[in-house]
């Protein structure tokens, strides 16, 4: 069993932790940090609830090891408005996108991926890249409407 | 659920690499750990030590170089996903892809790893039969290449000898007339095939000359369905030729009853899928011609 000296950027601030190297990236962020905005759903990679940005990709951090994230940049819910709502959370809001809001982060943080990568997606651009999110509320209809939201938000945003 | 303690290890040369497994009987290479954490999870699998691969520079990337696709064995499927030469001239490389797991997963899953892990659920095991594809190894005793059809010995095993790291898939360059195609049955997005089908074809003056057929999840390893590929090979792709394929490559599967269905069932999706893929194939292979 061996220990390692990390640090992780999360959300813009750098965190140097002694952590066992079985750890797991999301035990890192909810426990040794306290950031509980990252959730655990399933626990066997399955259902996005821990999806967080790693290096800018989303990434499922309940499989990820915290000492193979060394050096990278994390970003987790708490880091998406930086001070007030990101277009996404706001397209959420007006949207209705959650009921319980368990897939909420995750789904979010797969959003705003997304959308970086294709500013105006279809419908079914939209349900194919949250397909790795699993929402047991919703039906997936206001998530759409939500990321849909998001979309106009982000081309007026960056037309103004 | 934690997985077992184990010592890590990040090495930055593949000399290094091997030298820690063979130092370590007991460690187990780590790629993008979507196959290896989950079942370390589970507990099927506790290896002692881990070495992580990600730091070795030059192991991911595609490029066409010596008369083939070359892919880097860190090359995650997302990065398959968005290569346009994949997507361009890869047919049956990009619908393998894309319907293995979620687009999550494919962002940190690696080709490599897909291989050398050789679940029969695995989909890239069966696409690489058919492209005739071979495997880089470098280990204690040099590089070597590999046959797709020589590489996997049984489920979850390859002919990998200790020490030794995959490095890179090379398929054969697509050329005019070329083309395949993948067909997948899933219950739902993520899961592993209840059967899929990989056809590779290449076409010379409007007549089948080179097929590969292989099946994935309906039997302990992908297999190759060597009497498929010669009921295709020297036909003009019509229908008689892709009924008989069909019928040689539900004869080749043996799967096994399970909660994804019964044998009896699985052989007739494969015959279904054969047909799907074949047909598919030999539309992309005349528009490449
Ligand atoms: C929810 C979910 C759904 C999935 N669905 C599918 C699916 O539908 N189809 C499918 O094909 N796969 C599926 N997978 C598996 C996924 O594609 C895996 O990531 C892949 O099988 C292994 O790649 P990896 O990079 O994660 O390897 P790891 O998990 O890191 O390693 C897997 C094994 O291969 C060995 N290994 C890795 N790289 C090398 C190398 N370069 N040389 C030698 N040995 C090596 C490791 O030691 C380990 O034993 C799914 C995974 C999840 C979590
Ligand atoms: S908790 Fe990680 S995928 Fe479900
Ligand atoms: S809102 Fe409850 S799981 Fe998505």
């Amino acid at each position: 069993m061996s220990s390692h000296q990390i640090s992780v950027t999360i959300n813009g601030e750098e965190h140097t932790r002694e952590v066992e190297a079985r750890l797991l990236l999301v035990h890192f962020i909810r426990e040794e940090l306290g950031l509980t905005g990252t959730h655990i759903g399933c626990d066997t990679t399955s259902c996005g609830a821990c999806t967080v940005l790693l290096n800018g990709v989303p990434a499922k951090s309940c499989t990820v090891f915290a000492v193979a994230a060394d050096g990278a940049e994390v970003t987790t819910v708490e880091g998406l408005g930086n001070g007030g709502l990101h277009p996404v959370q706001q397209g959420f809001t007006e949207k209705h996108g959650l009921q319980c809001g368990f897939c909420t982060p995750g789904m979010m943080l797969t959003s705003k991926a997304l959308l970086e990568e294709n500013p105006d997606p279809s419908e079914a651009e939209i349900r194919w890249g949250i397909s790795g999110n699993l929402c047991r509320c919703t039906g997936y209809v206001n998530i759409v409407r939500a990321v849909q939201r998001a979309s106009e938000l982000m081309k007026e945003n960056s037309d103004g | 659920m934690i997985p077992p303690s184990f010592d890590y290890h990040a090495p930055d040369t593949l000399e290094e690499a091997s030298r820690l497994l063979l130092a370590n009987p007991e460690a187990k290479l780590l790629a993008g750990g979507h196959s290896l954490i989950p079942m370390m999870r589970f507990r099927l699998a506790e290896p002692a030590a881990l070495v992580d691969l990600r730091r070795i520079p030059g192991l991911s990337g595609i490029r066409e170089e010596g008369g083939s696709l070359c892919i880097g064995a860190m090359t995650c499927e997302s990065a398959l996903e968005k290569s346009d030469l994949v997507q361009s001239r890869y047919p049956l490389l990009a619908d393998t892809t894309r319907v293995i797991a979620d687009p999550v997963v494919r962002n940190l899953a690696t080709v490599g790893g897909n291989v050398a892990h050789a679940d029969p659920g695995n989909d890239h095991p069966a696409t690489m039969l058919a492209y005739r594809a071979s495997f880089v190894a470098s280990g204690p005793s040099g590089r070597r290449t590999i046959a797709a059809s020589d590489f996997f010995t049984g489920p979850f095993s390859t002919c990998l000898e200790e020490g030794e790291i995959l490095t890179e898939i090379r398929i054969p360059e697509a050329g005019p007339g070329s083309g395949g195609a993948y067909q997948k049955f899933e219950r739902k997005v993520g899961d592993y095939a209840v059967a899929a089908v990989a056809v590779q074809l290449q076409l010379d003056g409007g007549r089948v000359a080179g097929a590969g057929v292989a099946l994935t999840n309906v039997g302990l390893t992908a297999i190759q369905a060597g009497a498929a590929e010669a009921a295709l090979v020297g036909s003009d792709g019509g229908d008689a030729a892709l009924d008989a394929a069909a019928e040689a490559a539900a004869a080749a599967a043996d799967p096994a009853d399970d909660h994804r269905g019964s044998a009896d069932y699985k052989r007739a999706v494969v015959r279904v899928l054969t047909h799907r893929a074949a047909s598919s194939a030999l539309a992309r292979a005349r528009e490449a011609s």
